[in-house]
Parts: structure tokens; sequence; C-alpha cells
């Protein structure tokens, strides 16, 4: 079993600040971190690294910094880590950073043993789009299962994943062939602290870097500014979806509790769970 | 349990542990530096001037490439009372060439001076805290940390764990501190665009400035500190917290009522609080300084009460005591002796440098700062004051009354002439005794 696990460094959206002034995000002096989403994606191919003995490898494309966010996947127990880093990437968006994820991807099979899982954040911090994990399994041709919040089952014999996908309106069951592109959310499970050797391990840890060279069929039209479609035209914050609600209020809590009952059972609730 | 044997352990990675584990790892030592925060720094206030002798026999020219933030060319000294100050102070281009010292901040400089020693071979490693020393028999061998698999051994630990030392409490060297034995210093970093700056403290280029006053500390003996970096001001006061305690007046309050006198409202007005920072400092002085080594284990800086309360010189002398733990480690490490007899050159360093003379030069003063009343700390600057303004004014009363007025209000502001001659007797001695 081979997983690979798909992280970004981005800044610690924690600590960001708008400039009042000019109305933009103050990025100087802010800490770079591993998108967390990517941590609980890194937390469970460790699972089943300890489980099953299924290596792990880090992938990521960023600047030569980010090998600070691949030395903390290292000393999490990651078995190694590629970092695709070169200029001619940079001014990604989603298209042209599924594209060279997806290209990572293969090549790692290539040269790793070819790959059963790919696991993602469901979103970055800083992009929040969660356009790249879907886009990766379609350049790769992987079936996907976003917003996984549980993996029930990993088969290495049948070459199966079962998972709980967290919809809006409830959870779905959902069982499929390997390979495949699993995007993740935090209630996965909790990620785990480095341990002593590991951070001993990491400090002294040099990824893998392959630049543009190191992809021999990568069409150059596709990746970084030139290969990046998106235009910003306008950013908001959405409307939080308005939902009607009712206050019952009374002294006798049996009045109250039966009022409640008789209009839960109006509602559709009822035909939905086929009562 | 890591399997891997180091050289040193440095636990702590401020300026007294990188200090260290820069001269160990550059003399070819194997060793380890642990630190608690996300990063170096990240734990450390500080009172933000720097001093070029004492780094530069460390890294010499690290002015080239450390993270500084002004050259000082003045130092003033405040005396304030309620709505006005005694100014003292002395302003020379000669600081300039060699300089004699910097504001900085210590977030960035303790970042860089630990990726100095990352350099120079030392490892790293951060957001890692040691629980334990390990011991075999009366030797220390190694720590424990929190994480998993977490002992480390070596031949020596450099315990540089700063002012509430958990270690220095292990080793028995460091007692809980009392009250009376701390002071605690609140500081604030403002920003302030580099112009108004200049402006303001009258500089140009990278000259700066620092300020200290004394008085309207709210009946605390203390100081007040105004350091000018390239665009931000750091702001703070330092007090004993024996007398917070007694004040019952809150920490964050005493900094702001400063902060509204009128000499200060004017400096720092427009500004925008940036950082805000409470550190202790050790106060105990000369007496308190515990022995600083053993078997398998040397203690610097902030832990080992290594500050000079008088000169505010608590990283500088971290630094050196870092260098000379360095020192007499290598010399232990070719002999194959880290006993406490083969780490002695430690001990032995210190006691013939400035540090120790220094601390020496100073040691009644913690108990005079004890003994008198502290709130001399606001009647005697008041007085001054007000003896300066009554000398000042123009009103038709004769210069030799006013100067009996002027020594009549310091004799009471003092309690009496017997209490204001024994004040400068003690003063003096503790300073020069």
């Amino acid at each position: 079993m081979h997983i690979v696990v798909c992280v970004k460094q981005v800044p610690d959206s924690r600590e960001i600040r708008i400039d009042p002034n000019t109305n933009t995000l103050v990025r100087q002096g802010v800490p770079a971190i591993v998108n967390y989403y990517d941590l609980h994606g890194l937390e469970e191919a460790l699972r089943f690294k300890d489980e099953m003995g299924a290596e792990v490898t880090v992938v990521s494309m960023g600047p030569p910094s980010a090998d600070k966010a691949l030395k903390q996947c290292i000393s999490m127990g990651a078995d190694r880590a590629v970092l695709v880093s070169d200029r001619a990437f940079a001014g990604a968006d989603t298209l042209a950073t599924s594209y060279v994820v997806g290209m990572t991807v293969k090549k790692v099979a290539e040269e790793f043993g070819p790959v059963d899982v790919v696991f993602c954040g469901k979103q970055t911090l800083d992009g929040d789009t969660g356009q790249v994990g879907p886009g990766v399994a379609c350049r790769l041709d992987y079936e996907q299962l976003t917003y996984v919040e549980k993996v029930v089952e990993l088969s290495d014999k049948d070459k199966t994943i079962t998972v709980h996908r967290h919809l809006e309106d409830g959870i779905e069951v959902v069982k499929t062939k390997l390979p495949v592109v699993v995007t993740v959310l935090t209630e996965l499970n909790k990620p785990r602290r480095a341990s002593l050797p590991g951070v001993i391990n990491a400090s002294r840890f040099k990824p893998v870097v392959w630049t543009t060279n190191d992809f021999a069929d990568i069409d150059r039209a596709k990746i970084g500014l030139k290969g990046s479609p998106t235009i910003v035209s306008k950013t908001w914050v959405p409307e939080p979806r308005k939902i009607d609600t009712k206050m019952l209020e009374g002294d006798n809590v049996a009045v109250v509790a039966s009022e409640l009952i008789e209009q839960l059972w109006s509602t559709e609730l009822p035909t939905r769970l086929g009562w | 349990m890591a399997t891997e044997r180091f050289d040193a352990i440095i636990v702590g990675g401020g300026p007294a542990g990188s200090a260290a584990a820069y001269m160990m790892a550059k003399a070819g030592l194997k060793v380890v530096l642990i630190e608690r925060g996300e990063f170096p720094g990240a734990k450390n206030i500080f009172g933000g001037v720097l001093y070029r002798k004492q780094l530069e026999d460390i890294i010499p020219e690290f002015w080239k490439e450390a993270p500084l933030e002004r050259r000082v060319v003045e130092q003033r000294l405040w005396l304030l009372g309620k709505d006005s100050v005694v100014t003292m102070g002395h302003r020379n281009e000669a600081f300039k060439e060699p300089t004699n010292s910097w504001t900085g901040l210590r977030v960035k400089f303790d970042q860089w001076f630990a990726s100095k020693a990352e350099q120079a071979g030392s490892l790293n490693i951060y957001e890692t805290v040691v629980t334990d020393l390990l011991r075999e028999g009366d030797r220390v061998v190694g720590v424990r940390t929190d994480r998993e698999e977490g002992d480390l051994y070596a031949n020596v630990v450099v315990v540089a764990d700063g002012v509430n030392s958990l270690l220095g409490k292990q080793l028995g060297v460091h007692r809980e501190w009392q009250p009376d034995q701390v002071s605690l210093a609140v500081k604030e970093v403002i920003a302030m665009p580099k112009e108004k700056i200049m402006d303001r403290f009258n500089l140009e280029g990278d000259e700066g400035v620092t300020t200290e006053f004394i008085g309207q500390l709210g009946g605390m003996a203390g100081l007040g500190f105004m350091y000018t970096n390239q665009e931000t001001i750091s702001f703070g006061v330092g007090v004993m917290v024996s007398d917070l305690k007694r004040t019952k007046i809150r920490p964050y309050e005493l900094i702001e009522n400063v902060k509204q006198h009128p000499m200060i409202r004017k400096l720092l007005q427009g500004g925008e609080g940036k950082e805000y920072a409470a550190h202790l400092i050790p106060e105990g002085g000369f007496h308190a300084i515990p022995p600083l080594s053993g078997n398998g284990w040397v203690i610097c800086g902030d832990a080992a009460q290594l500050v000079n309360f008088v000169h505010r010189e608590g990283t500088n002398l971290a630094m050196t005591s870092g260098k000379y733990a360095a020192e007499a480690i290598i010399e232990a490490h070719a002999k194959g002796d880290f006993s406490k007899a083969g780490l002695y050159g430690y001990d032995r360093r210190v006691r013939e440098s400035f540090i120790h003379k220094d601390l020496k030069k100073y040691q009644g003063l913690h108990g005079l700062l004890n003994e008198i009343d502290p709130n001399l700390f606001d009647r005697l600057p008041a007085a001054l004051n007000d003896a300066a303004y009554q000398m000042l004014l123009i009103d038709g009363i004769s210069k030799a009354e006013k100067q009996k007025a002027a020594i009549r209000g310091l004799r009471e502001a003092a309690g009496g002439t017997a209490n204001l001659i024994k004040l400068g007797i003690k003063g003096w001695r503790s300073i020069n005794g």
C-alpha cells in the first residue's frame, strides 16, 4: 500500500491582519504552517502505516522555504517527501496547481511504486476553494471522495476503500475501488505530535526537489501564471443561509414538548426519514 | 529514547543557550539545542539594548548581518514628577563609531542568533519542553522532554532555561523566587512611522536614543524605559513583584498610567500597540547567584541570576555566560572530564570576569532597595521636580529662600534629614562598596 499526502504551506490565518490603509492581507511576519486539513490527511496515512505498513510519501508544491512544512511531515513519520519547486510554477491558480500536483503524483508512482491513495485537505486556509483535490483526481483519472470524515476500511487485498462523506444533510457511506483521491475534514482524526527521534530525524532531512526539468512531458503552457486563467473579479463573504427559527415558550414543559413534536410532524422530516 | 548521544544538550534558545550552542558547534562538538517556544524569541522579552563588546567576542562583526534596530547615540534619564520632568542625559557622536550599543527586538534577534548556531552545526529542536534532568548517581547524564521517546543523553547539559528555571530548581541551585527577588517587566512594542520617530527623538539615519525614567510608578521601586527602534518604540516598566503585590496595581494598569504622563504621551501618541509582553527579571543580585556547575551540568544566563539590574544588562551577561560555559565544556571535552572539577573552568571564568565584578559592586543595592520605602521612588523625583520648578519660576522670592525651600522639600520627601543622609551614604556604598 502506497499513500501520497499532498500538503501546502500556508500563512497562519489565525495571525493574519488586514492593513487598514490598503485593505490587503499583511503577510509580512506571519508564520508559515502546514495547512491543517492536510495534517489530518497525513495523520490518516500514518495510521495506515502503523496498522498495515503502508508507505507514506508527502508532496508539496511551493517555494524552497516550504521544506519546513515537509520536515514537519517527516518528523511525524512520513517515509519520504518531495518538494516541487520552480519559479516557473509561481502564480498558479487551482487549475495549474492541480495539473502540476497530478504530474507529481504520477512521477511519484513511477519512481517509488504505484500509488493507492492520495490524501488532500478539503481546502487550504489561504485559498479556501477546495478545488485542487478534485482537480488532481481528474488529472490522474482516479476515483474521488470529498469531505471525508471517517475512513471505515482500507483493504489492501480487495483494493477498495470505504468512507463516510460529510454532506450538508447527512452522512454518505461510500465504497470505491483504488486508486482514489480522498479530501479530508478535521473530524477525521487528531494529528499526532512528533516523537523526539522523529524531530531529530527531520531536522537533518533534505527533501527531494523536482523542478520543471524533472518532468519530461510537462506542458509549459499549463503551469504557473501562464497556465492560470482564473481572474478574481471580486471577493465577498457569503450570506449565512437563513433558516426559519421559532422559539417555543411556556411554563409547562409538557405543553412545550408536545407543541414541538406537532411542529416537527408538520415538516418534511417524517417523510424523509421514511416514517 | 533517541539512541543518539550528544556531546552537549543546551536547554533554552535565548541568548545564553544560543551563544553556548554556537561556540561549541563551531569547535566541532555535537550539540543539540532544545527550545520550548515555536521559534527562538517566541517566549522572550528584551529591554531592547544590545551592547557591541560581548557579542563581538562571540561573532565578530555581527552588526553586518544581525537584525538590529538603531545605533544608540544618546541615553536619557528622566526623573518624573506628576506633570513634570527633570532630565539628564548624554549624547555623543563617538557612540557611533565604534558603535557602543544598538536597540533591538528580541523576537528577531533571537531567531537570528539561534540560526547562527544552527549554521555552525547545532541541531535545534523547537516546541519541545525539557521536563526533567536524567541522572546516574550524582551525575546529570541527559534530559527528558515532553515528546514521545523523549529521553536524550549527553556528556553535559547546559541549563539556560531562563528566569523561572525549572531545571535549576531540580538541581537545587534555584529556590522558588520570592516576590522581592524578581521584578516584572511589562513591555509594549508601539508601531510608528519612521519619520515620526526620527522627528520626535531628534534622530538621523540609524541613530537611536534610549530613555529611562524613575518616578510616577504608583509608589513602586522600579524603572521605566523607552527605546527607539526602526519603526517601533519599545516601551515598558519594570517593578518589583513584591510592590505589585503590595499596591494591588495590575501591570497593564501601571503601563497605561505611565503612558498618560505628558512627557511620554506626546512622544507616543498616534502609535499603534503591536505586541504586549511581560517577563520576570531576576533582581536578587550577587547574593542570589547559585553554584554555576556540577557533575555533568552548567547553568547560564537568567537561570543563574546573572543580571546586572542596575544597568539592565541581562542579555549581555547571558551571552557572555553562555560563551564561558562553552569554553569550559570544550576544555572538559578535550580532557574527557565532565565532573564538577572538569567543568570548573566555567565558574572560574565567570568569577574572573566583569560579570562577577559588576554584580559584586552592586551587591548592597538590592538589599537597599528592599530596605527603603518604595514610595521614595515617587517622592524624591517629585520633590526634585518641585525644587526645579520653584528655582526657575520668577515670582519675586529670593533665590536663597527658594534654595532653602528646595532642600526642605527633599528632606521631607526622604522622611527627615537623618534619612536623607542615610539614604545618600547607603546608596553610595551599595554602588561603590
